[in-house]
């Protein structure tokens, strides 16, 4: 059965989210009131092999390529990890 | 004999109307094969006879186009058109509409519309160097307008600079008519040694056919129907219909396609687009005269438990056919894998003409390939004038007044069909592959090829007003303007590509705008000499509230005898002269306001006889042109169309970045000499020593030549009998002509 | 001098880069092959632009992992040069052969067009056929341009003197209006602590021919050729 692992991968907070920006203003357009800040990240979903499925692993897989550690914080959940 | 799967409907009225076909249609696939068809062979008669697909309302109009009526007549009708350009090179050329799916889902329907286009050239073993993408829109006042520009732009954006071909041209039309029906017409170029054309004939019984490139998933299954009806209501729930372009995939194809073509194993190829492996199939083996066996669980699969009605009918993007040479297969795939892209032997040639599909071996379609590749019915529908086109016809244009000529014409600089379409275009990759000479913004993309003195040009035309006012002359008027513009870049014109846009073809109305128009084509491509090499039909252009201008779109191409002498639109130096050039200029000046942009910019419609178009004495302007071109007379050239002479000659300026000076020493009244827009006029500068000469070669023509003024200052200065009609600055010209529809865009 | 272009699968500016070397340098080129470690005795290293792997996840992380790279940083630590050019910088910049990152262009959309440049350091093997304050017309065409480091690196890019070319006006004039990705300090180009390792966001093989607009990419060209404009 795989397991799966759940990673987020997200724009450090310092960081100036030019998108998030336009979207939030594209809601407040719409009649959205009281949204004050948007950011937008990556959602990645795998599906692993018993082998794979280990804390260890994926962290080394967000440390090599999932994200850019200059720009980028991650964090993930690994089903029965 | 095929056998119905066990989970497919029962074949009743209700299923085929649901497809598309009509009783009697399906009558006659009964007839061909002499039993009820399976549920798989229905859906393939039903893509296959789409008009989409099958042409079947369009193409004994289409029969009026020279070429195609004998490649139809001698069964060699062929993917794009290739145009002989000299020194061994062919230029293969074509335009396809992707107008249903851009109205649902606008940035990933003109993404797949680029693919799809892309995918037409390199099937025939052409490099694609160029794109240009024709596009109209309602009024950017609205909302959902912008909407859909805004992604309809990112979408080309996106699929073109991923798959690195250069978007060099186009145009983009705004007019409330294309409200809930843009149109998105995606043309492209491939560059092709003549004696490497690939073929698109299942030759060899015996021999491989491969299915390669990506996976294949349910995405737009039955497109083809889809754009076969008029958009409703219930489109946006079609959404699941639109699929999605991936240009990294296609990249990687047209490298392993052209390099597999090398090898000269692949013995010939068809892109997969519309109607996917049914309508490869049968048209490949259609044109050889063979067969074709598969099995489609061998098909490469992106979901799980597809049907065979599913895989073939999947219109998943990024896919080509080969046939291969029996015992090369694995020298071919092993290309594709090299570009990381699946290739996979599905079947092999037969002789027995039929197109036999099998699932795990059981056999689940056999239909004779030609019935469902050339067999489609075609139907000859009424046509009948509609009761607008004598009214507006005979509606006076005489006497519109313009009170304030600057603002007249800062007016029509701003208005979105003639402001700078910068915003658009500096979104696109236009010069990746390092061959583009004249960049957007000119009259006509030009381009070099390496290696070769020769270079082409290539525009996109149509002013669908005038053609909707006169589809005849309307439509002739979008050939010599296409013509013109390759002219003024100092390119013969060579040959054209059209996408036909129209609205519904079961109304007498439209069919008779349809066939009107391409009569227009017909002549006027024939007058000119630039053959018709391939095209595209897209109709149903329509919802309940309103249909489209009928909008024959024009793309053409030209050749010039050497690259390094082109010209542009843009003036140069100050003390260089202005003169007016005009193949015709008619006693009564004023059908030269109809369907005008001014005249829509005051009076809110367009209305009025159009004005003549003598194809002599526009052939002869286009000789001068040439000649003037060749003995390099001229500093530049740029030709009236929208907004007229004012319009032409604040375009040069603005360009240029210089101001100009000129009096309009011409018989008529002064609105429609500044503001109409007659065919055949052509506003030229040059170094003043040179005047003499050119007036002398617009003489020995018999092209009238009226020299108007002088570039330089900072102004644009216009002067009538006697008087000043227009000074407005350049800076401010150019601030109004570019910040028009950045200003409409940004207020998100 | 031997040139090297490197291809990975979705690049889309080495044939261009190719046909510099060949048609208007003169000089000797191969293309390498993403999935290849032999860099075929080149002097100078191209990594060309184009979208490799299609700019998935971030753009030049997929192609920073591939064979050839590790090939290119072998191959720039005993003092090979090394250019990369857009996409290229984009894979230089996540293989840590050079320092930040390439974000969104802030305006969020692509952009092709001219800009100008300004010369800021000659004394690079990509920049000495120039002097410091040319202005050179060149293209670019990107939707990640906008360059990223933190505040200590771009003090020491700063102070070494590793930023070589910045974004300005006709005249040189290196203000935010001439900017046109939101890169930090209008960064353009840079090169690394050895300088040896060059990248740039402007395309310098669109802009060597007379014909095609603008010869100022001869500056970087021949600059790397040895020495003369």
């Amino acid at each position: 059965m795989p397991r799966k692992a759940r990673i987020y991968v997200t724009l450090k907070p310092t960081l100036l989210d030019a998108q998030g920006r336009v979207v939030q203003q594209a809601l407040t357009n719409i009649g959205f009131e009281g949204v004050r800040d948007v950011r937008i990240g990556k959602y990645i979903e795998m599906d692993l092999d018993d082998a794979a499925a280990s804390e260890e692993t994926v962290r080394e897989m967000c440390a090599k390529l999932l994200a850019n550690p200059v720009v980028e914080d991650y964090r993930f959940e690994v089903e029965g990890a | 004999m095929p056998e119905a799967a066990l989970k497919d409907p029962e074949i009743t009225a209700e299923v085929w109307r649901e497809m598309g076909l009509s009783d009697s249609e399906y009558r006659q696939v009964e007839a061909i094969l002499g039993r009820t068809p399976t549920y798989t062979e229905l859906g393939m008669f039903a893509v296959m006879w789409s008009e989409h697909c099958g042409y079947k309302y369009s193409r004994p109009v289409l029969r009026l186009f020279r070429r195609y009526r004998e490649q139809l007549d001698s069964g060699a009708l062929e993917n794009a058109g290739v145009v002989d350009i000299g020194d061994g090179f062919g230029i293969a050329l074509k335009v396809e509409s992707h107008n249903h799916p851009s109205a649902v889902e606008p940035f990933q329907g003109a993404a797949t519309g680029v693919g799809g286009i892309l995918r037409d050239i390199f099937t025939m073993g052409a490099r694609p160097i160029a794109s240009l993408n024709s596009l109209r829109f309602g009024d950017l006042s609205d909302p959902h307008v912008r909407y859909l520009f805004e992604h309809v732009v990112a979408g080309i954006g996106f699929y073109g600079n991923c798959v690195g071909v250069p978007t060099v041209g186009g145009e983009v039309f705004f007019d409330p008519c294309y409200a809930g029906n843009p149109l998105v017409n995606a043309m492209a170029l491939g560059l092709v040694r003549l004696d490497r054309i690939a073929s698109a004939c299942a030759r060899g019984a015996g021999n491989a056919v491969m299915i390669v490139g990506s996976r294949t998933g349910r995405d737009g299954i039955h497109g083809a129907t889809f754009a076969s009806v008029e958009l409703g209501p219930d489109s946006e729930s079609r959404r699941p219909n639109v699929q999605m372009g991936d240009p990294f995939t296609e990249k990687l194809l047209i490298e392993a396609t052209l390099e597999a073509l090398e090898t000269g194993a692949v013995v010939g190829i068809q892109d997969m687009g519309a109607a996917g492996i049914t309508c490869s199939t049968c048209e490949t083996a259609a044109k050889a005269g063979t067969g074709m066996e598969i099995d489609v669980a061998l098909v490469p699969q992106r979901e799980e438990g597809m049907t065979p009605y599913e895989i073939m009918l999947s219109e998943s993007q990024e896919r080509m056919l080969a046939i291969v040479q029996k015992g090369r297969e694995e020298e071919v795939a092993s290309i594709f894998r090299h570009w990381g892209l699946n290739a996979v032997v599905i079947g092999h040639v037969t002789d027995d003409g039929l197109v036999r599909v099998r699932h795990n071996g059981r056999v689940v379609a056999e239909v004779p390939a030609k019935a469902l590749a050339d067999e489609c019915p075609t139907y000859q529908l009424d046509a009948s004038e509609p009761e607008y086109v004598g009214r507006l016809r005979s509606r006076s244009v005489r006497g519109l007044e313009v009170e304030d000529h600057p603002a007249a014409l800062l007016g029509l600089l701003s208005r979105p069909c003639i402001a700078s379409k910068r915003w658009v275009w500096e979104q696109y990759d236009h010069m990746v592959q390092t061959n583009t000479v004249v960049f957007p913004g000119s009259d006509a993309a030009v381009l070099r090829i390496r290696g070769v003195k020769r270079g082409i040009a290539v525009t996109t035309d149509c002013n669908a007003r005038k053609v909707y006012l006169d589809p005849y002359t309307g439509s002739r008027m979008a050939v010599y303007e296409a013509a013109r513009n390759l002219v003024c870049s100092g390119a013969r014109p060579a040959a054209v590509t059209d996408c036909l846009n129209f609205g519904n073809p079961e109304k007498p109305e439209a069919f008779w705008q349809f066939r009107e128009s391409v009569r227009g084509l017909a002549d006027a491509c024939e007058e000119l000499s630039t053959p018709v090499v391939s095209g595209n039909v897209s109709f149903y252009n329509e919802t309940p509230e309103s249909a489209i201008y009928p909008t024959p779109v024009v793309g053409m191409l030209g050749v010039l005898e050497d690259v390094h002498n082109h010209l542009t639109s843009a003036f140069r130096e100050a003390g260089d002269r202005i003169i007016l050039l005009a193949a015709e200029w008619p006693e009564d000046l004023w059908p030269a306001l109809s369907g005008s942009e001014l005249q829509v910019m005051l009076t809110g419609e367009p209305f009025g006889p159009l004005p003549g178009l003598n194809a002599y004495r526009q052939k002869t302007l286009f000789a001068a042109i040439l000649e003037m071109s060749a003995s390099r007379l001229l500093s530049s050239a740029h030709d009236v169309s929208e907004g007229g002479l004012a319009v032409c000659l604040a375009e040069s300026c603005i360009a240029g970045g210089t101001g100009a000076v000129v009096d309009l020493r011409l018989p008529g009244p002064v609105v429609p000499s500044l503001y109409g827009e007659l065919p055949g006029i052509v506003l030229v500068s040059a170094p003043a020593s040179r005047a003499p000469e050119i007036l002398k070669v617009a003489g020995s023509h018999g092209v009238l030549a009226v020299e108007l003024g002088e570039v330089g200052g900072r102004d644009i200065v216009i002067r009538a009998e006697g008087a000043e009609l227009v000074r407005t600055s350049v800076a401010e010209a150019s601030r109004v002509w570019e910040s028009a529809i950045p200003a409409a865009m940004d207020t998100i | 001098m031997k040139f090297a272009v490197l291809r990975f699968p979705g690049s889309n500016c080495d044939q261009d880069a190719y046909f510099a070397a060949l048609n208007v340098l003169r000089q000797p080129v191969e293309y390498v092959w993403h999935e290849s470690t032999d860099l075929a005795g080149a002097d100078c290293v191209i990594i060309p632009g184009g979208f490799s792997y299609g700019d998935y996840l971030r753009c030049g992380a997929v192609a920073a992992l591939s064979p050839v790279m590790g090939a290119v940083r072998r191959f720039a630590a005993s003092g090979g040069l090394v250019i990369g050019i857009c996409n290229g910088f984009q894979i230089l910049c996540e293989s840590g052969l050079l320092p930040g990152v390439l974000l969104r262009n802030r305006g969020l959309r692509f952009i092709c067009r001219h800009v100008h440049l300004r010369l800021e350091n000659s004394a690079t093997p990509f920049t000495r056929a120039g002097r410091e304050g040319d202005v050179l017309r060149i293209p670019i065409a990107h939707g990640e341009g906008n360059y990223f480091a933190d505040e200590a690196t771009l003090r020491e890019l700063e102070e070494a003197g590793r930023v070589i070319l910045r974004y300005c006006g006709p005249g040189g004039e290196v203000e935010d209006r001439h900017n046109p990705n939101g890169a930090a300090n209008n960064i353009a180009g840079i090169v690394n602590r050895e300088g040896n390792v060059a990248g740039m966001m402007p395309h310098p093989e669109r802009a060597c021919e007379p014909l095609l607009g603008s010869e100022d990419g001869l500056v970087i060209l021949n600059s790397i050729l040895g020495g003369s404009a």
